[in-house]
């Protein structure tokens, strides 16, 4: 056996250097994302008030410009409505999918039309909403609920397309046990299979809120902007987004420092849904 | 082995079979599932059709192809023709493919392949919390902290670099470059997530091959790793540049929102999916405003249908071909 000469140094220059490229990229990946919480933290902080969670925008062109109780509120409200929507539309796909569809011509059509959705940038789900609900006249022009259905259109193919990867990872064993004891397909669905995917499914139904309560496009000519506080789903409503939307394009600096404090709210609710998402996912057996 | 109890009949019915109002819900289930499903797919289609049923007033005026590629957006004079708005969508997210696809790919081969494997779920999941930052957060932020801090920056590379094409003359705060920057950090995640994954799928036999031979890391990340899931990462690069495509209120903050189309790269612009999240309020009484607006939408869905079915076909054609290239 002969000994192995040592690498030559121009090959472990290279990987030095490659090494140090590949490290100092994923640095730069970070950068934006600390920056981004820092001024956050700086400016939003100073923003935040008892006054500032519990008083709605006023309007008014010069002295207190107001609080953003009913951004939170109508943000609250309108993704909770889109979630009640869009929750079991996407589990029924994804079970159809798993359960009936699998291989087939027809569910690999669904899956790829699911795929296409996910790629429909947000505003033209507003578009779309702003010419089937709001140019027609159903029940008035803007409301809450049509903000709600743009949203929940978002979170569809989100909701279905996690849905189904934890339910192809159900085994089979066990719906085979369920069926072979005698249960129909439904009582093995509705017993078995589903709560075996649960947790993976709330996981998913979490990431959906997440990202749904973060848009503004598909709500600014659906819900539109208001300043009042409004639990009337069939009204136009407020929106943390549409708020800080609509605070940056008046440049002003009373109200930039409130969009600041929106902002730091808003992001501070999104990671509060994406921490409890990946603690489920952790501890759910499935994932 | 006792057989005969399966044949056995209990009540006059067989054990096996069921009476016909028990499959019942059964079939509800199956036949709802499936409407649901197909609700999915009808839902694309009437979405696509009504697009097209708003936006026809500014094709008939102007025709598909005079709408698309004419260089003149004027509200006033009511001439819509949808080119610069093209150009700034496609010059945003080419800058924001170049800028932030590099970036990506180096965080998803560190994550899977040189960092210590007991900070890789962390390093993983702090790079995805860019993902979990909301559109109008990251205008917010470039309008009122990468803009001002970037402009002396990009005023001396303006400066000094002005016998490259498209560099040069003034800075303009919001600019090309600013949505483009921007647009790059927002496609970050979803394209090293989606490369992470590729990654790992690269068999460990190709791996310790390469490293068995001798090969340094990087020699090993250059002819064993990256070979195969070129494709894998090619999609994912096409997945964010659709991402960046369609990317809103971002680019709406960072971009000026001027409708033409700017001599450089730090000039400002517009592009599609700005302009309609800014003009909609004012056209609700200009029906051809409207309709332009409207047909605005539906290039831009058109690009984004494009743009992932080319990704989507590159993903799934991956791995066989991975393994020969």
């Amino acid at each position: 056996m002969t000994t192995l000469g040592p690498i030559a140094s121009h090959r472990r220059q290279t990987d030095r250097i490659a090494r140090l490229l590949l490290g100092s990229g994923t640095l730069l990946a970070l950068v934006p994302l600390g920056l981004i919480l820092y001024y956050l933290v700086i400016k939003g902080i100073g923003a935040w008030s008892i006054s500032f969670f519990t008083t709605d925008p006023t309007g008014r062109f010069f002295g207190d410009p107001g609080g953003i109780k009913s951004a939170i509120l109508g943000t609250i409200e309108m993704v909770g409505l889109a979630t009640l929507m869009a929750a079991p539309v996407g589990v029924g796909v994804a079970l159809w999918l798993t359960e009936y569809g699998k291989a087939s011509r027809v569910a690999t059509l669904v899956r790829y039309f699911v795929d296409v959705l996910t790629g429909v940038p947000s505003i033209v789900f507003g578009l779309f909403i702003y010419i089937t609900l709001v140019l027609s006249g159903v029940g008035g022009t803007f409301a809450g609920w049509k903000g709600s259905v743009a949203l929940a259109l978002l979170a569809l193919p989100i909701v279905t397309r996690s849905a189904e990867v934890v339910l192809e990872l159900v085994p089979g064993s066990l719906r085979e046990a369920g069926l072979a004891l005698g249960a129909p397909r439904w009582q093995v669905i509705a017993r078995v299979v589903l709560p075996a995917a649960l947790p993976g499914i709330v996981t998913g139904v979490l990431l959906a809120i997440a990202r749904t309560a973060g848009e503004t496009a598909p709500l600014l000519f659906t819900a539109t902007i208001v300043k009042a506080t409004s639990y009337d789903l069939g009204g136009p409503m407020n929106s943390l987004p549409a708020q800080i939307f609509s605070d940056v394009g008046q440049a002003q600096d009373r109200l930039v420092t409130r969009a600041w404090g929106a902002a730091l709210t808003l992001v501070v609710l999104i990671l509060l849904f994406t921490t409890l998402a990946r603690l489920l996912a952790r501890r759910s057996a499935l994932r | 082995m006792e057989t005969g109890s399966i044949g056995a009949t209990y009540g006059g019915r067989s054990a096996l079979g069921r009476p016909p109002l028990a499959r019942l819900p059964d079939r509800a289930l199956k036949w709802g599932l499936a409407a649901l499903a197909a609700g999915v797919v009808l839902l694309i289609g009437f979405f696509f059709v009504r697009l097209y049923i708003e936006a026809r007033p500014a094709f008939e005026k102007f025709g598909f192809f005079g709408f698309t590629f004419t260089n003149d957006w004027d509200v006033q004079a009511g001439n819509f023709g949808a080119l610069p708005l093209l150009v700034g969508t496609l010059i945003t997210s080419g800058v924001a493919l170049v800028i932030g696809v590099p970036v990506a790919l180096a965080t998803a081969l560190y994550t899977t392949e040189l960092c210590p494997p007991r900070y890789r779920g962390v390093l993983a999941g702090t790079v995805d919390l860019l993902a979990a930052v909301p559109s109008v957060v990251y205008g917010l932020w470039g309008f009122f902290v990468l803009i001002p801090k970037l402009r002396p920056a990009e005023q001396w590379f303006s400066n000094t670099f002005s016998f490259l094409p498209f560099v040069g003359g003034h800075v303009a705060g919001p600019s090309y470059f600013i949505a483009g920057l921007v647009l790059a950090i927002m496609i970050i995640p979803i394209v090293s997530a989606i490369s992470r994954e590729v990654i790992s799928t690269v068999p460990a036999d190709h791996k310790e091959a390469a490293l068995a031979l001798g090969a340094t890391r990087w020699e090993m990340i250059r002819v064993a790793v990256l070979p195969y899931s070129r494709s894998g990462v090619t999609g994912a690069a096409m997945l964010g540049l659709g991402r960046a495509m369609g990317e809103t209120i971002a680019a709406t903050i960072v971009i000026g929102n001027a409708p033409v189309i700017g001599n450089a790269l730090f000039d400002q612009g517009y592009t599609l999916a700005a302009v309609i999240a800014n003009e909609f309020g004012e056209a609700a009484s200009n029906p051809l405003h409207r309709a332009a607006l409207i047909g605005a939408g539906l290039i831009l869905f058109l690009l984004t249908l494009i743009v992932n079915a080319i990704a989507r076909g590159v993903i799934v054609k991956g791995p066989s071909r991975g393994t020969t290239g």
